[in-house]
């Protein structure tokens, strides 16, 4: 699809609030269900008292609001899985190396998935600084919070999308033993290294989508911050991956990646609403 | 113009007195209301609106400290005893730890103050985080730079991996690193304020996390000469604390006099501003026949960095 699909997708983003009933978006089809299902939300969401939709309302019509974005637009998720199989190819070439295991092949893939992700944190926000979508949804009645939660869940979307391709051309490409024996434990901790990339990245992309040199910020500042979630995931994943007799992971590799996702999401919370004021 | 103004060219005296200012009669004010006299002459400048609130102890404190850092290295060098393994080489934990202790200290308690200003929305809040996290970046680079000298001295190389209290710092500078970039990289003041209070607020929560999972990461290779104060012997341990608080009240004097200049240099752009308007109300009632050229006056303030 072309971009300039995506850019008026990103314009319609205001008639997501409910108070904006009155404009209607270009290119909404009366045939697509879920547009029809929201512009009818929206109708019946306005009478004469307006009672300001709750917290997961809130959520899920930002949540659906970006997913439809992306599945019209086909901006971050294609291009972030192509990234990860291109640097699969670099590594392959940088390291002159056939096939890896163990600790390197955990951090090859954590790198990969960090360096796929941060394309997709860049990416986070921009619509919505550049068409006004910050404007509309702060005219609306709604939880600023709401927008973390869902943006977060947006990205952690993505980067599940993302490992359904790296992680299987991961395995084919690069990775030495099978990836059979790993696969109960290994989807786990990716997925709760997710959770943390999810809730730094939104945090880290709202803060650098306001300034001058965002594409630069957004990278410096997400990536010390995310060296905790590399430390657990790249521990807690490298002794699934060896070649022989592979075993579980240590069981504080996994703690602790939980415990930072809890700590930073708390943290997340705390400050977030401070980005969306004006 | 003072002596040190004269001996530098022009054109690098305007660039370190920033692109904001020309050079003009006003830079001679602007050395002059810098540093440690700014108290003084504030007070003895006609016009001047209030003393510099920073300013209040900034003397005693400037003579405390050298001697203090001087106390705690002389402790240091001839009260502590030598260690038995590295010997004369363990000095440099009496820069070292003070420097990283205080530098953690102050990345933590720019975050608090942070809050504050989100708390009170009070601009002053806002700079004295500015000041606290910038000093102790300064700080953060001295402990990695002294660290990175023991770990020379004892390992044979200048960077070690398996010492999680160096590691953690390299990546909270690094962090910290791109505090000053964000802030700048803000053109609205109240904005750039709230953005850098948020990072600061997170980077301050994210110190000791960080801090823990590195810990948790490092495999300890090599045992761990002083892992805590608790075994160390006394002199070592009162040595360490002299050179602790000497290293605090440096970090002090190092910020007053950041925010002292700060505001000063508000207050001459105040004073700035004023003399514009004044000069331009005068010139628009029509008394001057030659209008005088614009860089005769006071230069026109741009505040893009008014929130430093």
């Amino acid at each position: 699809m072309s971009a300039a699909t995506g850019h008026d997708a990103g314009r319609a983003e205001p008639a997501d609030d409910p108070t904006a009933t009155t404009t209607t978006p270009g290119d909404l089809r009366a045939d697509d269900p879920v547009a029809a299902a929201r512009s009818a939300g929206a109708h019946t969401a306005s009478p004469t008292p307006p009672r300001p939709p709750g917290f997961a309302a809130t959520v899920a019509a930002v949540l659906r609001k970006e997913l439809l974005l992306e599945l019209r637009t086909l901006e971050s998720v294609p291009g972030m899985a192509l990234f990860a199989v291109t640097v699969f190819v670099v590594f392959h070439f940088a390291l002159n190396r056939n096939g890896v295991n163990g600790d390197e092949a955990a951090g090859i893939l954590w790198v990969t998935l960090l360096l796929a992700a941060l394309l997709g944190i860049n990416r986070l926000f921009v619509l919505d600084a550049a068409d006004g979508g910050f404007d509309g949804y702060l005219l609306a009645p709604v939880s600023r919070s709401a927008m973390l939660l869902a943006k977060a869940l947006t990205l952690l979307i993505y980067l599940v999308l993302l490992e359904l391709v790296a992680v299987p051309a991961f395995a084919l490409l690069l990775l030495e033993p099978s990836l059979g024996p790993a696969l109960p434990d290994l989807p786990l901790i990716l997925l709760l290294g997710d959770v943390g990339v999810a809730l730094i990245g939104t945090l880290v992309a709202a803060l650098a989508v306001q300034t001058r040199a965002r594409d630069l910020l957004g990278p410096l500042l997400a990536l010390p911050l995310l060296v905790p979630v590399v430390i657990g995931g790249a521990r807690a994943s490298a002794p699934l991956l060896v070649l022989s007799h592979p075993t579980g992971p240590q069981p504080r590799w996994p703690v602790a990646l939980g415990l930072y996702d809890l700590l930073f999401g708390l943290v997340a919370y705390a400050v977030f609403d401070f980005l969306l004021e004006d | 113009m003072s002596p040190a103004a004269a001996m530098t060219p022009p054109a690098f005296r305007a660039a370190r007195e920033g692109a904001d200012q020309i050079p003009g009669q006003a830079r001679k004010t602007t050395l002059h209301a810098r540093g440690r006299k700014t108290a003084l002459h504030a007070r003895g400048h006609q016009g001047a609106p209030a003393p510099n609130p920073y300013a209040r102890g900034l003397r005693a404190l400037t003579l405390a400290t050298p001697l203090a850092m001087a106390i705690a290295l002389g402790m240091g060098f001839f009260y502590a005893p030598l260690e038995a393994e590295q010997g004369f080489l363990q000095k440099i934990f009496y820069v070292h730890v003070p420097l990283a202790v205080v530098a953690l200290c102050g990345f933590v308690l720019g975050g608090l103050l942070a809050i504050v200003y989100l708390r009170t929305r009070d601009p002053r809040w806002d700079m004295r985080s500015y000041v606290v996290i910038h000093i102790s970046l300064i700080f953060a680079v001295g402990t990695l730079l002294t660290g990175s000298i023991w770990a020379k001295g004892s390992w044979g190389h200048w960077w070690v991996w398996s010492e999680p209290t160096l590691v953690s710092f390299l990546i909270i500078f690094l962090l910290y690193a791109t505090y000053q970039p964000l802030r700048f990289a803000i053109e609205d003041p109240e904005r750039q304020a709230r953005y850098a209070a948020v990072f600061a607020i997170t980077a301050g929560a994210f110190v000791p996390m960080n801090y823990i999972a590195v810990n948790l990461s490092t495999a300890y290779v090599h045992p761990r000469v002083f892992g805590s104060t608790s075994n160390l012997p006394g002199s070592m341990a009162l040595t360490l604390l002299v050179s602790v608080i000497a290293m605090a009240l440096l970090f002090t004097t190092l910020c007053k006099y950041e925010l002292t200049a700060k505001h000063t240099r508000f207050q001459l752009r105040a004073l700035r501003r004023r003399l514009l308007e004044a000069g331009e109300a005068a010139s628009s009632r029509g008394a001057l026949v030659s209008p005088t050229p614009p860089t005769a006056g006071a230069p026109a303030p741009t505040l893009h960095r008014s929130g430093a």
